[in-house]
């Protein structure tokens, strides 16, 4: 390595992947951990303290559900007594009264509320939850009247996308001051159910000019943060701001990956917490360091001036179309196979037409496998 | 349909006082020794101007009296530092960084 090794900024905690909803494109692995294999509190505060020593300013507590951890208020308290930013991602279903108010005692910074759908009916169709929408508004409410700031955090696909004015009108009217127009991730539940969340060409236009324009009306109002369909790029995302650069994820075990995605790459191994230290697992980890930096790249990204802008897009993406994880990004328009993104959205149209592609696979634990 | 008052862009003005909100923190950070912003979602690393002028966004000053108290402490006129001071605190409230 001849690049110098930066701290870590960020840390993805996914304390749990038990969740109440079944979104069919959670970010989670299609193989899911039971709760019997998650981390306990004290180890969580033990990875917190040396993610603080390390350089870690923010920390992304999420899952699944992360307020089915009841030691939560404990684990928050152990970051702020540290300094570190916490951010709360949560699908606000099943919060008991006064948790929030408790939350932001123990010093929460911020909360992430998602939202399935602008009408009940979406919602509830894509999280396959009943009731679920009602709750989440109410939590909304709560984390305002807790005085903590909220991002709604929309995702969006064939089913909500003509949703998206509704959604900015419904992040305004509960006081949200980031919303997350944020367009599904093809990995994991997300691939599996692909052909049934695809938006049309037409559907993306329009919505780029929807929220291009809300941009600009709500300027100091509310930011709105647009994370773009990558099937519709010309360039791909900076995933992860590049490859292990200044973020990471711990998964329920402790398993401390580069992105939430990174266990699809099989050729991987990867280290879990407590068999070795994160400031370890950080700077020699072979996982962690087989896409950092640009020395691992391949053409066209290894000459290409946008290397160090895009660091190669998302390797997982890579590894799910090109079949090579150290390939260039399909969402580039200088990957030989970008032509396969758009057929893979006329695919998904084409089966929409024939009523092939509305069946979700819901995420459900039942396609868990055994901790090893 | 309730009817509520929507909310509106602010205008930094040299009348505003502005603040930092309770969910945007400075903060030093002892391991790259450098001076971090944190808010929800995001990290800045603001240089040393933007810093000198964050630190006088206690909610008590008026805009006038920061580019006075600016102007001060460079050396400088107050019309030099005027336009800088009111473009950056504008650009941190849009991004809803600072309250006027």
């Amino acid at each position: 390595m001849t690049a110098p090794l930066f701290p870590p900024i960020s840390m993805l905690a996914e304390l749990t992947h038990r969740c109440p909803l079944q979104c069919p494109y959670c970010s989670n692995p299609v193989e899911l951990m039971k709760a019997n294999s998650e981390l306990d509190t004290g180890t969580w505060l033990d990875l917190f303290r040396q993610a603080a020593d390390l350089g870690v300013l923010q920390v992304h507590l999420s899952g699944g559900e992360p307020t089915l951890r009841r030691d939560l208020e404990e684990l928050v308290d152990g970051l702020a007594m540290r300094g570190v930013y916490t951010n709360l991602i949560t699908a606000g279903v099943l919060i008991p009264q006064g948790r929030i108010h408790a939350l932001a005692e123990a010093g929460l910074d911020h909360v992430q509320l998602s939202i399935q759908g602008a009408h009940a009916d979406t919602a509830e169709l894509i999280a396959h939850y009943r009731g679920g929408y009602e709750q989440k508004l109410e939590t909304a409410r709560r984390v305002r009247a807790a005085g903590l700031p909220l991002t709604i955090n929309a995702p969006i696909h064939r089913h909500n996308i003509e949703q998206v004015p509704e959604f900015i009108e419904l992040a305004l009217s509960l006081g949200a001051e980031r919303l997350e127009i944020a367009n599904v991730q093809y990995q994991g539940w997300a691939l599996l159910n692909r052909d049934a969340l695809m938006p049309s060409r037409e559907a993306v236009e329009r919505q780029v000019e929807v929220v291009t324009a809300a941009q600009e009306r709500l300027r100091g109002i509310m930011n709105i943060d647009f994370v773009t369909p990558d099937y519709f790029a010309i360039y791909p995302k900076p995933c992860m701001g590049g490859w292990a650069r200044d973020a990471f994820v711990v998964a329920p075990d402790g398993t401390v990956l580069p992105c939430h995605a990174a266990q699809t790459i099989r050729s991987l191994s990867f280290e879990r917490f407590g068999e070795r230290a994160l400031g370890d697992i950080w700077a020699n980890s072979a996982a962690f360091n087989a896409f950092r930096d640009t020395d691992w790249m391949q053409e066209p990204c290894r000459s290409c001036e946008r290397r160090e802008i895009d660091w190669g897009g998302c390797r997982c993406q890579a590894m799910a179309i090109a079949g090579d994880a150290a390939a260039t990004d399909p969402a580039c328009i200088k990957s030989p196979i970008h032509a396969r993104m758009r057929m893979l959205v006329d695919d998904a149209q084409t089966a929409a037409r024939e009523h092939k592609g509305d069946e979700f696979v819901y995420r459900r634990i039942t396609h868990a496998r055994e901790p090893v | 349909m309730i009817m509520m008052s929507r909310p509106e862009r602010s205008i930094i003005t040299r009348l505003s006082m502005p603040s930092l909100p309770d969910h945007v923190r400075i903060q030093f950070d002892p391991i790259r020794q450098a001076w971090a912003v944190l808010s929800p979602e995001r990290v800045f690393w603001p240089n040393d101007v933007s810093l000198d002028i964050l630190r006088h966004c206690d909610g008590q000053t008026t805009v006038a009296a920061i580019i006075t108290a600016l102007a001060g402490e460079y050396d400088a006129s107050e019309d030099d530092v005027a336009a800088d001071v009111v473009e950056f605190l504008q650009e941190w409230s849009d991004k809803l960084l600072v309250k006027p």
